[in-house]
C-alpha cells in the first residue's frame, strides 16, 4: 500500500477511534471516567508487542537470508516498539494513579514485567551503536532481538501468573469483561494504534533508506 | 474539569505531544536530506562543469 493512502486511512482511523472513545463508549460502572485511558493504554502496548514481533521476525530472516534490508526492517520495528513501549509505561502510570491512587506498583508482575521488556530493548539500541556498522552488528542485532521475543508471551500471561493483582483483566478464557459497545470501541482503537505503528514505521523506513542511499551517492560523486 | 478528567486529559496529551515530537524529528530529518541532496546536485554540477572543459580540448 502507497503511504499517503496508508497515512490517510490511520488518520480515519484515529478520528473515529477518538470519537468513538469519547462520545460512543460508555462509563465503566467500576472505574468511572478514568477508564477511558484503556482504550488507548492497550492498544498501545498491544502495538509495541506487535512491533517487538515483527522486529523479530524481520531479525530471523536477516539471520536466514543475510539481507541488509531485513537488519534495517528490524531495527525500525524495534525502534517503532520502544517508542510504544514508553508511550505504554506513562498512560499505564497515569491510569494507575487516577484508579489506584499509585503512578507504579511494584508488586504487579504485568508491570513489573512490561517494564523489563522495555529496558530490554532498550539495550538493544546500546549494544547496536556500540558495535561499528557491518555484518557483525546486523548479526548481534538480530539475535539479541530474537531473544526479547520470548519475553512477550510471559509479558501477557503475567497477569495469569500472579496471585494477588490490582491490575484489571480484559480478556480472560470466558472472553471479553466488557460490554459490546466498549469491545467494538476496543477494536477500532486497536486497528488505528496498528495502523499508526504501520505509517510510522514505513515513514521511518524510508527515510532511512533514502538516507543510506544519499551516502552511496555522495561516495560515488567524491 | 474532575480529577478524573483531568488524568484522562494528560494521557491523551501524552501521546499526542509524543507524536507530535517524533513528526518533529522526521521533518527535521527531511530537512537534513533536503539539505544534502542540493549540496550532491551543486557537487554533480561542479563535476560536470569541470569535465566539459577538458571535452572541448580533446574534440578540438
Amino acid at each position: 500500500m502507497r503511504l499517503p493512502a496508508l497515512a490517510a486511512i490511520t488518520t480515519g482511523l484515529m478520528g473515529a477511534a477518538l470519537a468513538l472513545i469519547f462520545f460512543y463508549a460508555p462509563t465503566d460502572a467500576d472505574q468511572g471516567f478514568s477508564q477511558r485511558i484503556f482504550y488507548f493504554h492497550v492498544p498501545i502496548a498491544l502495538t509495541s508487542y506487535a512491533c517487538f514481533g515483527w522486529g523479530a521476525w524481520k531479525a530471523l530472516r536477516y539471520l536466514r537470508t543475510r539481507d541488509e534490508r531485513a537488519d534495517l526492517e528490524s531495527y525500525v520495528a524495534i525502534h517503532q516498539g520502544v517508542i510504544f513501549g514508553a508511550l505504554t509505561l506513562i498512560t499505564g502510570s497515569i491510569w494507575a494513579k487516577a484508579s489506584w491512587g499509585v503512578w507504579w506498583s511494584w508488586s504487579e508482575n504485568q508491570l513489573v514485567l512490561f517494564l523489563v521488556l522495555f529496558l530490554f530493548y532498550c539495550a538493544y539500541f546500546m549494544l547496536r551503536f556500540s558495535v561499528a556498522p557491518g555484518p557483525q552488528r546486523a548479526n548481534l542485532s538480530a539475535v539479541y532481538a530474537l531473544f526479547g521475543v520470548v519475553l512477550i508471551p510471559v509479558s501477557i500471561l503475567a497477569i495469569r501468573l500472579s496471585e494477588r493483582f490490582i491490575h484489571p483483566v480484559a480478556f480472560n478464557e470466558h472472553g471479553t469483561n466488557m460490554a459490546a459497545s466498549q469491545f467494538f470501541t476496543f477494536c477500532v482503537a486497536l486497528v488505528a494504534m496498528l495502523a499508526l505503528a504501520a505509517t510510522m514505521y514505513n515513514v521511518e523506513l524510508a527515510g532511512k533508506r533514502l538516507d543510506a542511499r544519499l551516502r552511496e551517492l555522495r561516495e560515488a560523486l567524491q | 474539569m474532575s480529577t478524573e478528567g483531568k488524568y484522562v486529559a494528560a494521557a491523551y496529551l501524552v501521546v499526542f505531544v509524543v507524536l507530535l515530537a517524533y513528526v518533529l524529528i522526521l521533518a527535521l530529518k527531511l530537512q537534513r536530506l533536503g539539505q544534502e541532496v542540493a549540496e550532491l546536485v551543486e557537487l554533480a554540477h561542479k563535476r560536470r562543469e569541470d569535465r566539459e572543459p577538458d571535452k572541448a580540448v580533446a574534440v578540438g
